[in-house]
């Protein structure tokens, strides 16, 4: 029997958790007030005195490494599935959903009790899923095959259409307008171990379902026609694959906001490292994801302490030139 | 094998396919010919699920539309045109989708044969030396020799063509469609392919169903159907003397 050389090597494995972890201690230990590696690891024996590690650094570091694995690996499903590499959550139109359902949480003042983020996250949710339903429909109404290039184009003027209507809600709700539209550029800087269970909870069953379809994926990157030709079920792939990414995406915009470039660039970079094979893409994406976002968070709260930067701001500034880059690279290349 | 009845496929106000009944058998090369426009892309694609249709479409007496999708395609497997290589998979990570039908579990576990079904249909195809290399690196010929690959991995029992040799030159039409007539003397087996090169169809079909406008003009043998009186009014023009000019050419 020949060798299968299809499957992601146990050492690449090891070496991407090594990489990540690193790269979260190094994001615990430096911020505006700097600790040390050794007193960031004495520090969680004696918890009174790391409080700075344990209370802020240590949740919102997990968080923003949870964020950018779910952004990233939402990204490279998205863009395998519509055999697009331009595409990611905001290709789909969810991302705006989501940011338009948070936006309305936060003007109306939607909280339950006990829960303080519980009303942004599930109003998030609840308009992501909305804006699913609403953007497959009218594909569909469109075109019933669900083809890639109907659901893309509806999706970017869906994205456009929300921009529009946020802008209204903001110019009504201008005494609230500071907290949205620090929300609205991406902010990682109030997340809690509450946050942090949601996002591993939702993290670990989605990215569970996309790794259960990384074959079919692989197909739908090849072309939709091939996936079927090979037997496929194409439309029931297609709206898991969708729903699991909205869900994803719901929940991460609802924590951090609309965080840009992560889910279109990451894919990209791993694509350069482990090839477009999404058995090894996606487990690279999540990994990928997750340093990409920890650096950017570093740089926003480091880059002009004591004054921190919106992540997304940052992201959008290295995404663009980054993918630029990478983008050339490829074109050339092809 | 393939029992095609009363097949109609309606694009809006645009009747593209009507009524249209053939037969496909075990050993059969069926050729699809006639002019642009007559319906021949669509046939396959209604038969593959991949355009709305009416009519009923059986594979050994099962309706293809009761099939689940993994059962269909390791029945009938399809070769496109031509293909847009996006991301540049290798030419093995192709050939290896063509085992999809075949996997099982929630994790799409494969089969422990997989490997050599890869490995004979890399085999077949020419392609051993290849199974690394990136797929936008190749040639046409040898990307249409790797989804070659890919559905011989899938094991059809009735292969489907459309157009396969279209965008390549001589020689790799001529590779392209020797390998088929390989895969093709394994009994069980059988291929309908659509074909613009009525040359082509006459040097490999044993079967012709001519459409003309969506319609059955006629079927039967090779023989039977590429007379003049059935090519040259479909056409609108007198087929075999136009090829017998071109042929004196080069004879001259």
């Amino acid at each position: 029997m020949k060798q299968n050389t299809d499957r992601f090597p146990k050492l690449t494995l090891i070496l991407f958790a090594a990489i990540t972890l690193c790269v979260m201690a190094l994001c615990v230990c430096v911020g505006s007030v700097s600790v040390s590696l050794k007193a960031t690891f004495s520090g969680i024996r004696a918890a009174i005195a790391a409080s700075i590690v344990l209370t802020v650094r240590l949740p919102r570091v997990i968080c923003v490494a949870l964020t950018g694995a779910a952004l990233a690996v939402s990204g490279a499903a998205m863009q395998g599935l519509l055999k697009n590499p331009l595409a990611d959550g905001s290709t789909l139109g969810v991302s705006s959903g989501a940011a338009l359902g948070a936006v309305l949480a936060i003007a109306l003042g939607i909280t339950f009790p006990g829960l303080p983020f519980a009303g942004t996250m599930v109003m998030a949710i609840l308009v992501a899923f909305g804006s699913l339903i609403l953007i497959l429909a009218l594909a569909f109404r469109m075109d019933h095959s669900l083809s890639t290039n109907t659901i893309i184009l509806i999706g970017v003027i869906f994205s456009m259409f929300v921009s529009s209507a946020m802008n209204v809600i903001i110019t009504f709700a201008s005494d609230k307008l500071k907290s949205i539209t620090f929300w609205t550029m991406g902010s990682m800087q109030h997340t809690s171990y509450e946050n942090v269970l949601v996002l591993a909870v939702t993290l670990l069953i989605c990215s569970t379902v996309l790794l259960c379809h990384m074959r079919e994926l692989n197909a739908f990157a090849v072309g939709e026609d091939n996936a079927r030709a090979i037997g496929v079920d194409v439309r029931r792939v297609k709206l898991t694959v969708m729903i699991t990414v909205s869900v994803l995406i719901g929940v991460c915009v609802s924590i951090g906001g609309s965080i840009a470039f992560v889910g279109l660039v990451t894919p990209h970079m791993m694509r350069m490292i482990v090839g477009p094979n999404h058995r090894k893409l996606l487990p690279a994406s999540l990994f990928g994801g997750a340093v990409f976002l920890l650096f950017a968070d570093l740089i926003a709260r480091t880059l002009l302490n004591p004054i921190e930067l919106p992540i997304g701001v940052v992201t959008s500034l290295v995404g663009a030139v980054v993918f630029i880059v990478i983008f050339f690279r490829t074109r050339r290349a092809g | 094998m393939l029992t095609v009845k009363n097949l109609s496929v309606r694009y809006g106000d645009a009747q593209i396919l009507s009524d249209l009944s053939f037969e496909v058998n075990e050993g059969d090369w069926l050729m699809i010919v006639g002019p642009n426009g007559a319906g021949k892309s669509t046939t396959l694609s209604a038969i593959v699920g991949s355009a709305p249709h009416t009519g009923s479409l059986q594979f050994e007496g099962r309706e293809l539309s009761a099939m689940r999708s993994a059962e269909r395609a390791r029945k009938i497997g399809i070769l496109a045109q031509s293909h847009h290589a996006e991301y540049a998979f290798t030419v093995e990570e192709i050939v290896r989708l063509g085992r999809y039908a075949y996997t099982s579990g929630l994790f799409n576990r494969s089969r422990d044969d997989e490997e050599d079904h890869i490995a004979e249909a890399l085999e077949m195809t020419g392609l051993t030396a290849l199974r690394r290399q990136r797929i936008n690196t190749l040639s046409g010929g040898e990307l249409q020799r790797t989804f070659l690959a890919q559905v011989f991995a899938q094991e059809p029992r009735l292969l489907l063509l459309d157009e396969p040799t279209n965008h390549l030159d001589l020689i790799y039409q001529k590779q392209v469609f020797a390998i088929i007539s390989d895969w093709l003397k394994t009994p069980g087996r059988a291929v309908a392919s659509v074909v613009h090169d009525l040359s082509l169809a006459r040097a490999y079909g044993t079967r012709a169903l001519l459409l003309d406008h969506g319609r059955c003009a006629a079927s039967g043998t090779i023989d039977e159907i590429f007379r003049p009186e059935n090519i040259n009014g479909v056409y609108g023009m007198d087929v075999a003397e136009w090829m017998r000019s071109l042929l004196r050419q080069w004879e001259a």
